[in-house]
């Protein structure tokens, strides 16, 4: 037990040094501090991509290791989003609005100033006032605390009434999906206070940096990894800790990890937050880099492929939900971005922009069907590490332990 | 021959008699000939009501002639002629009053009346009262129409004078009811509008609404002492519930009683008008960024008798007290005020008894859909515990065979006849294949279920796009559907509806046969209650299980059909219900019919009752609908209807 961090877990001083060696070389290559070979939208591109595998770890501590199928966390994702969003917005239209007003012959007080920006804010749901949920929007330091206070929040609220009230399996992630649907509708109206379906906007721009986005995209590269670093580091603690092995027990049975003693409930609970306020860190730094955010990015749409990335790449092993949301998500930019070639096939052309959904939903069964490992399974060969052959094929996480003719028995 | 010496006569004893009667339009239209030859829309009045109330039979087709400006004017002596285009451009004129032809003439001697639209809407109304009288049905009921949309109290008389005469019965009455109408908006006797309004405040029309509703419409206003001659509403207290400080204040400005207040906007102009070398009075100009400071520099504006005195709190008082706020009704009498608002006030108990009813309908329907669209969820879920998120698409394929059916079939009733069974074949066919291939492996693993029949959800979405395009394809439903059975003003509900409900009451029946009474349902409640045993009684569970996931799905493609007939068609049809259809077999109670109808039900009523809370928002609805059951969930974690038992399961 005396072994230290690092010692017992290998495998994370590998994915550090890929991840430095990943950030060093596109930073390299970028247009802002290197030779300029990836362009800047590339870089953006990468840059959430990092933010979609720190989210997708979130996902697999949730998933793969709680064994609670989530069909919420992109909600926890975009509410992070949009409370970074609320900051960004208001002071570079304040900026711009005190700019404009400082030509006037008089100089505006603090009152006109706010009016200025609510109406430059809120004019496109035809309003001018701020509601309520702005009130903290000046200031950046209390946006920044309520990036991870909001989401952990409801987390916290819903996780306490599903899990208090023994909620599981395929209830709790329609019950998680319904959350977000509401959530989406919610935002959508006008009156909610956030733009309703417009979202907001201009978020590429930081307040009061006047370098160019080539420059600011590498920073947040460097963000976005160095929280995706922090993240992986934090969960692979968690996981490999007494606390790992606990919430590895409720994911294999609930009920026996409830009679040995333990408050399954507070676990579950603590899981749910930690890693809603992980999403929620996600969504803050991929909104400022994809520009805009509207409630169409929290359909339980977006959710549900969150768990596929996670199933392709692997569960219950946390390279494996990196490299799958990694190996997703690119390939999804890639083949509906219409780069990849079409195949004529004399009566019909395929093109992928069109079939890319079908692929990816068949491959999706076949892993499920085939490869409940994901791609995570490849390292298991590689190392040649073997599962011991039991009665039946692996149940995947839900029911853990057992296998399949003993669940069946 | 006859005939013509017949026709010859007829016309000879017209005129005769009108000739007996002394009674020619001509005179009539020359006593005004100036002001038609004029056409002017301002004057022309005396001359229409002059010709109406001639009470001549050809006045009628001389208006019309007027109208379709096919009247013209013989230069050399001012008489109107009837014209109609001959050869060249020569015209022929006929008499109104003979009906013979006088002549025919070069354009030149003639002057054609083109009556403006203005004109011409006068001359409609004056036709009215020859139409109200007209032989013909339709003209009648045309004309009845007309007043509806226009009504007038210059055609009242004309409409009492034309009800003793009408021989229609269905006419007669609509006659009686547009003159109780127009008396109430219309008469000049005080008495008369109020039995009117007294007799009409039990009826829910909506034209009886819209005759007392200006009755009752007030003005707000504010004067020095109240005025005696106007009929007042009520008299307001400024600083009140019912008008604030600001509005009364407000309301003394527009009626210019007192002078406005200097805003925010005024002072910062008037202050950077006035600068002078970088300072307003004494301030200088970079101080000005805060309120007080522009005040204050304001106020040494205003000292100077530049600007306008600031309106302090103290003056408002001032004027608020010196002044009275009072609502006057346009209506002068207050006999008819009085009656009106009494009237309204009882219809509007019953048009809310009636929505009541209205919504009660409306919230039936929203659930029979929602029960619609779950009851093959109830089956594969709620029966096998088989979690389909493909659910929603096998909706959407049922929807899109009723439309390749109707390109096939034009008739649109025997289409949707045919379109019924082929959906279930479709879908029950896909049903079975998906079972086979994908769910039998992962019946022990719910979630992995879960995720790769999203899988082919999204799959069937997208291939739904590439071959039917983005665009919504129309389901049309058979004529015989379209429509709504409309109870009265208030309620009414469309066929397709009524359709709808019978159909979900139908699939319930069918359900309840299929499970209980026939040797299919009771191999299924077996295999789902303990597929072992049920193994070793001779029931083969994988061909059962297959069945009855085949019979959901094809259930779920009749919905389809249904859902497609009011919704468009397409391929995100079926993601539109699929988390409601799921909330309404989680709610109502897993594994149970019933529950699902109770599921459906309660959400269908909640959504029509918080819709009806805050009728511009059906977003709300939906997010509401969801907090609420998820709260729900808290109380009853097996739904509405929970099983008990054994059959619970776990």
């Amino acid at each position: 037990m005396d072994r230290s961090f690092v010692a017992k877990n290998p495998s994370v001083l590998v994915f550090l040094a890929i991840l430095s060696l990943f950030t060093l070389g596109v930073t390299i290559l970028s247009e802002g501090f290197g030779i300029g070979v990836i362009s800047t939208s590339f870089v953006k591109t990468l840059g959430k991509t990092l933010c979609l595998c720190l989210i997708a770890v979130a996902m697999d501590l949730v998933w793969g290791f709680t064994g609670i199928l989530s069909l919420g966390h992109f909600a926890f994702f975009g509410l992070g989003g949009y409370m970074i969003g609320m900051w960004l917005m208001y002071e570079r239209t304040r900026l711009i609005v005190v700019d404009s007003l400082g030509q006037a012959e008089i100089p505006p007080t603090s009152a006109e100033v706010v009016d200025a920006i609510g109406i430059q804010i809120f004019g496109v749901v035809g309003s001018s006032e701020f509601p309520l949920i702005w009130a903290f929007s000046h200031s950046l330091t209390l946006q920044l605390i309520l990036i991870v206070l909001v989401p952990g929040l409801l987390a916290l609220i819903f996780g306490w009434l599903a899990f208090r009230s023994r909620v599981t399996g395929v209830y709790l992630s329609i019950l998680t999906q319904a959350m977000t649907l509401a959530l989406a509708l919610y935002l959508f109206q006008n009156d909610s206070g956030l733009r309703g379906n417009n979202g907001l906007s201009g978020l590429q721009n930081l307040p009061g940096v006047t370098t160019s986005q080539d420059v600011v995209s590498i920073w947040f590269l460097w963000a976005s990894a160095l929280a995706l670093g922090l993240g992986y580091m934090l969960v692979v603690w968690l996981v490999s800790g007494k606390f790992g092995s606990v919430i590895r027990g409720i994911r294999d049975n609930e009920a026996r990890v409830r009679f040995l003693g333990y408050s399954v409930e507070v676990y579950k609970l603590a899981v749910f937050t930690l890693t809603a306020c992980i999403a929620a860190i996600a969504g803050a730094l991929y909104y400022p880099q994809a520009g805009i955010i509207n409630p169409e990015e929290m359909a339980p749409i977006a959710s549900i492929y969150l768990a596929v990335w996670v199933a392709i790449g692997g569960r219950g092993r946390l390279y494996g939900a990196v490299i799958g949301a990694a190996f997703v998500s690119l390939l999804s930019t890639w083949f509906t971005g219409g780069q990849a070639p079409d195949i004529p096939l004399g009566f019909y052309t395929i093109k992928w922009v069109d079939w890319w959904q079908v692929l990816l939903g068949v491959t999706f069964v076949l892993v499920t069907l085939f490869a409940p490992q994901g791609i995570g399974g490849l390292f298991d060969l590689w190392t040649d590490r073997r599962h011991p052959d039991r009665h039946g094929a692996n149940l995947g996480p839900d029911d853990g332990a057992l296998r399949e003719k003993e669940a069946i028995e | 021959m006859v005939r013509l010496f017949l026709a010859g006569l007829a016309i000879l004893c017209a005129c005769l008699t009108a000739n007996a009667q002394e009674a020619d339009l001509q005179p009539i239209l020359q006593e005004h000939q100036e002001i038609i030859a004029k056409s002017s829309r301002k004057t022309i009045k005396p001359a229409i009501d002059a010709i109406a109330s001639s009470g001549l039979p050809q006045a009628q087709v001389m208006l019309e002639t007027w109208a379709a400006k096919n009247m013209w004017m013989r230069k050399s002596d001012g008489l109107f002629f009837s014209g109609q285009k001959g050869e060249g451009r020569s015209y022929e004129l006929t008499d109104f009053d003979t009906g013979e032809v006088v002549g025919t003439f070069e354009k030149t001697e003639l002057k054609q009346l083109k009556p403006n639209s203005g004109i011409r809407a006068m001359i409609g109304t004056a036709l009215v009262q020859f139409q109200l009288t007209d032989p013909d049905r339709a003209r009648r009921q045309a004309a009845l129409q007309s007043i509806q949309r226009d009504p007038e109290g210059e055609l009242l008389d004309p409409l009492r004078a034309s009800i003793d005469d009408e021989p229609d019965a269905d006419l007669k009455a609509q006659k009686q009811r547009l003159e109780r109408l127009l008396t109430i908006g219309y008469d000049t006797d005080t008495g008369a509008r109020v039995a009117a309004i007294e007799e009409m405040s039990d009826d829910l029309g909506v034209d009886v609404r819209a005759a007392l509703n200006p009755l009752v419409v007030t003005n707000r206003q504010a004067a020095a002492t109240l005025p005696s001659d106007m009929n007042i509403a009520a008299v307001l207290q400024p600083d009140s519930d019912d008008l604030s400080r600001d509005a009364a204040y407000d309301l003394l400005v527009a009626s210019d009683l007192v002078a406005p207040r200097v805003s925010a906007d005024d002072i910062r102009a008037a202050l950077a008008a006035n600068i002078d070398r970088g300072r307003v009075e004494g301030v200088p100009v970079a101080q000005l960024s805060s309120a007080a400071a522009r005040a204050q520099a304001y106020e040494a504006l205003a000292e100077a008798g530049a600007v306008p005195a600031l309106i302090t709190e103290a003056d408002i008082d001032a004027a608020l007290a010196a002044h009275v706020f009072f609502d006057t009704y346009a209506e002068p009498s207050p006999d008819v005020t009085a009656a009106a608002a009494h009237a309204l006030e009882q219809i509007e108990l019953k048009v809310g008894l009636n929505q009541t009813l209205d919504l009660t309908l409306d919230a039936i329907s929203l659930a029979s859909i929602y029960f619609l669209a779950a009851i093959g969820l109830a089956i594969t879920f709620g029966v096998m515990g088989v979690i389909n998120m493909a659910h929603g698409e096998f909706i959407m394929m049922g929807a899109y065979t009723g439309y390749v059916v109707q390109q096939f079939i034009p008739n649109h009733t025997l289409s949707v006849i045919v379109a019924i069974p082929m959906a279930f074949a479709v879908t029950f066919a896909m049903g079975v294949a998906m079972e086979r291939l994908v769910i039998r492996w992962l019946y022990a693993r719910p979630l992995e279920t879960l995720l790769a029949t999203f899988g082919i959800s999204i799959a069937l979405q997208q291939l739904a796009k590439n071959i039917f395009g983005t665009q919504a394809r129309p389901l049309t439903a058979p004529g015989w559907l379209d429509g709504a059975w409309v109870l009265n003003d208030v309620v009414s509900i469309s066929y397709i509806r009524i359709a709808i409900f019978v159909l979900a009451m139908i699939f319930l029946g069918l359900f309840l046969y299929i499970m209980k009474r026939t040797r299919l349902g009771l191999e299924m409640r077996a295999v789902t209650q303990n597929p072992r045993m049920a193994g070793s009684m001779g029931i083969n569970p994988g061909r059962v299980n297959m069945l009855t996931f085949g019979l959901g799905s094809g259930i779920a493609g009749i919905a389809g059909v249904a859902i497609g007939l009011f919704a468009k068609v397409t391929s995100d049809l079926g993601s539109d219900y699929i988390v409601q259809s799921f909330m309404t077999v989680v709610v109502g109670g897993v594994g149970n019919i019933w529950g699902a109808l109770a599921g459906a039900g309660m959400i269908g009523f909640l959504q029509k009752g918080i819709e009806w809370m805050n009728p511009s928002n059906t977003l709300a609805a939906q997010t509401y609908i969801i907090i609420f059951i998820i709260i729900f969930i808290q109380f009853r974690p097996r739904g509405i209807i929970a099983l008990k038992g054994r059959a619970a399961g776990d």
